[in-house]
């Protein structure tokens, strides 16, 4: 195929060679970042909590005195303990995907001078972090003598399990256990380690810190009441719920149960991300438009070109070319176009993401985003082109002999 | 002239249907995605008090003595004393206090159970400041901040939900354990965004929808407030840990916000010279470590905490690079269905059609493409913000497209069809005549 000719041909249609290549530019800039957000979210929606979703559940209560809470928890944990199915109570002050009651910025040293970052403090009763499910990768997990009463907002002297992300964070290469983190006055020693526990809110954090947690062993008391994590089947969840929810309404009528929070942990995921989920699917709604539009550009440009060129194809198909010369040169033509708009359009694309990192804090688009949006690009040329070239290739040799 | 331009158009769009569809079918969901980015963002970035904003203010001081970054700004809210201190010095020409809590309400006459609902505890001058609307009563008088009176104001919801909507002025609501007389219903108050309780915008890392909620359900007087609610307020931030959490009056803690309105430029400096010295003076007491502060406008603080959420904001960048492909797309297909009447076009200019005459039917033709466009673009809009309702948003149920935002969607349609024939009908107008005439 000689590619000479063809850039002679497009040298005389600059104007519409280079609308198209344009628009190429701005469909890859697009597809490429579009593409790369989808991912981010994607991932973000598949962080792993560390906890088994699928068989815990929590019912939040509010509404009545910290004086009460002892009364208030004993009664709401025997209704909740007796509801077929149901393996497990505990109490957690935070939820992953749900409440968040213990969020506060740590120093690693008493003075308050070395900040080690903001992070969830999951302060659970006795049996919480078992019936959470995280795992255990290193140190110890609490004991029955960890337990202690507290009056503050956070106990003010524990042994905690802190993730391994946090870990790395404060301690990079250290070894974690036994070393030490301050919240003001409180301190909190490390004595094991767990692989993750994602924050009750994730998407409002960066990526590297979704797991920044520690678990606070403690007992109930003022500000360890009302909040509940019960464990069952999953196959049971629904069901208990539904009679979980029924028997607080009985076993405490005079407090208010938070129905807007007291929902399976996969439901409290869902709420979490369903913004991340509709943004997704806003941007691959925006894609298949957009390469929609430009397949249709391409149609039709390609459709004009043909018709404008039917005597020239009819001079060359009688001068000896095939159908199958025809077609090439159509194809070879658009596929010149696309890729001159490809290498435009990744220029834009970085671009584009360079404001984006500015903007946005999104990172840095791989390199990998830019062979796949060209790939993308030149197979939606050579179809939308397909048509108006086999058009093309239909023309018959005397069409040359007509009007000449 | 244009009536005949306008037939050559029609006959023109007529004669060739696909081409005519492909590319109405572009500018419309250009439009569409576009206008309906656009209403949203208009929604989210307008100005909630038009008219007023540019006289209220957001005085800020920094409580925090510990804090050794610098320079630094002053944390978004206020410690108790501060607050109190510069509202009760009434500098301004009003001012209102703000603490938010969640509290436990039930109607005495009412068969529903308990409701845990948000509460905004604030100062008289808060409803005439904000120019807050009422179905039935009043806000309450200074007298009633003073004396601690045990009023509410509710909002229209709350009351269609406990007295089926009728004027409950007068009747009693049971606040956690203090009974309340209402003196006023809110009437369909909705400022967006609900600019009072915006604070810590610069750490949601973009995720500012929470900002266009409603407004709080029950309003108490400030000190009322604090009474019958006390131990279920809860801190911004705190610089040590409280000793009696929810108790915060004298805890380490920011967690009151004050709302000032000043009404020339002068007082605006005798403000601002009112509030450093606070400052300085809080300094030299020990209280605060730095005296800085900040006096921005309602504006300015909505624009500090970057209220648009970042989502809407890169929806509306795509949506107008989306636009920009359509407006490509529509440029090609109008340059080739332009040339291919060359010999028509040769015919006309020979006939004695001068070049900007030519131009005048290309563009003619561009902007009867844009109009029927700018239908679709409407009706994609429409179906755009429905879509936007149907999303578990805060400000989902705002978003509808007004006067305004339906004209622009026009306007929008036909400048960018107008731009779009603009370059081919230059084209066109600059076919050769003789060139074309030999070929006919």
């Amino acid at each position: 195929m000689q590619i000479q000719p063809i850039l002679a041909a497009l040298r005389k249609h600059r104007l519409a060679t280079l609308l198209i290549a344009l628009e190429i530019a701005l469909a890859c800039a697009v597809l490429c970042n579009a593409c790369f957000m989808i991912a981010s979210r994607l991932s973000m929606m598949h962080v792993d909590s560390g906890v088994d979703e699928g068989a815990l559940a929590t019912v939040q209560l509010t509404g009545y005195e910290p004086a009460k809470a002892a009364d208030v928890d004993a009664r709401a944990v025997a209704a909740l303990r007796a509801v077929p199915g149901v393996q497990s109570v505990t109490l957690l002050n935070s939820i992953p995907f749900g409440m968040r009651r213990g969020t506060a910025g740590i120093t690693t040293d008493a003075a308050g001078q070395h900040f080690g970052g903001v992070i969830e403090f999951y302060v659970g009763g006795a049996g919480s972090l078992r019936a959470l499910g995280a795992q255990l990768i290193a140190g110890r997990a609490p004991q029955a003598d960890d337990f202690h009463p507290f009056t503050g907002l956070l106990p003010g002297d524990a042994p905690i399990q802190i993730t391994q992300a946090l870990a790395e964070h404060l301690w990079p290469g250290a070894n974690p256990l036994g070393k030490q983190i301050w919240l003001d006055k409180s301190h909190f020693r490390v004595v094991g380690v767990l692989k993750t526990l994602v924050r009750p809110d994730p998407p409002g954090w960066p990526t590297e810190q979704r797991a920044w947690a520690v678990f606070v062993p403690a007992q109930p008391g003022p500000f360890l009441t009302g909040s509940y994590l019960l464990r069952a089947n999953p196959q049971d969840l629904p069901r208990v719920m539904r009679d979980a929810l029924a028997a607080v309404t009985k076993a405490v009528p005079d407090v208010v149960i938070d129905r807007e929070d007291s929902h399976t942990l996969i439901e409290l995921r869902q709420k979490t991300f369903q913004n991340d989920r509709a943004m997704a699917g806003l941007l691959i709604g925006v894609i298949v438009a957009l390469l929609g539009v430009t397949a249709l550009g391409i149609v039709g440009l390609a459709s004009f070109w043909v018709a404008q060129r039917r005597k020239q194809i009819g001079v060359r198909r009688a001068l000896g070319a095939t159908r199958g010369d025809i077609l090439r040169y159509f194809q070879t033509e658009n596929f010149l176009i696309v890729s001159f708009g490809i290498v435009l359009g990744m220029v834009l694309a970085y671009t584009i993401n360079l404001l984006l990192m500015t903007h946005y804090e999104l990172p840095r688009l791989p390199f990998f985003y830019l062979p796949i949006g060209a790939l993308v690009l030149w197979g939606l040329g050579q179809l939308a082109v397909l048509g108006p070239a086999l058009r093309a290739a239909a023309v018959p040799p005397v069409v040359a002999t007509r009007t000449v | 002239m244009f009536a005949y331009y306008l037939n050559l158009a029609i006959r023109s769009l007529k004669r060739n249907p696909v081409l005519t569809v492909l590319m109405v079918l572009a500018i419309a969901v250009g439009i569409g995605a576009s206008m309906t980015t656009l209403t949203v963002m208009h929604l989210l970035s307008g100005d909630p008090l038009p008219g007023r904003s540019a006289h209220i203010y957001y005085p800020q001081v920094d409580s925090d003595p510990t804090s050794s970054k610098q320079p630094k700004n002053p944390l978004d809210v206020m410690d108790y004393h501060s607050g109190v201190d510069l509202w009760s010095a009434h500098r301004a020409d009003r001012q209102a206090l703000i603490a938010n809590s969640d509290i436990k309400v039930r109607a005495p006459d009412s068969t529903l159970p308990p409701l845990m609902l948000h509460m905004l505890s604030t100062t008289s001058d808060f409803f005439p400041m904000f120019n807050v609307s009422f179905e039935y009563g009043d806000g309450w008088s200074a007298q009633d901040d003073e004396k601690h009176a045990r009023v509410a104001v509710i909002s229209s919801d709350l009351n269609d939900k406990l007295f089926h909507g009728e004027n409950s002025v007068g009747r009693t609501l049971r606040l956690k354990d203090s009974d309340v007389r209402i003196v006023g219903v809110l009437g369909a108050w909705r400022p967006s965004p609900l600019f009072y309780d915006v604070r810590g915008g610069r750490f949601a890392n973009g995720d500012t929808s929470s900002f266009y909620g409603r407004p709080e359900d029950v309003f108490t007087p400030f000190y009322t407030g604090l009474e019958i609610n006390d131990g279920n307020f809860w801190q911004f931030t705190c610089w040590h840990l409280p000793d009696k959490p929810g108790h915060l009056q004298n805890a380490p803690c920011v967690w009151i916000a004050l709302w000032v309105q000043l009404d020339s430029a002068a007082k605006v400096a005798d403000y601002h010279n009112f509030l450093d010295h606070y400052a300085q003076q809080q300094k030299a007491l020990g209280r605060f470590k730095y005296a800085d502060t900040r006096l921005r406008t309602l504006m300015q603080w909505l624009d500090f905490n970057g209220v648009v959420p970042s989502d809407v904001k890169l929806q509306t960048w795509l949506a107008f690079a989306f636009l920009a492909i359509c407006l490509f797309n529509t440029i090609g297909l109008l340059l080739a269905k332009f040339l291919r009447r060359s010999g028509e076009i040769g015919v006309r200019r020979a006939l004695g059609a001068s070049r900007r005459a030519v131009f005048a039917q290309c563009l003619v033709e561009a902007g009867l493409i844009g109009v029927l466009g700018g239908i679709g673009g409407w009706l994609l809009t429409i179906l755009g913000l429905w879509l936007v309702r149907e999303q578990p948003v805060a400000y989902a149920d705002m978003a509808h497209l007004d006067g305004g935002m339906f004209a622009l969607t026009f306007v929008l349609s036909i400048l960018v069809s107008l731009l779009a024939g603009a370059l081919p009908a230059m084209r066109a107008s600059r076919v050769a005549p003789a060139l074309q005439l030999k070929t006919l």
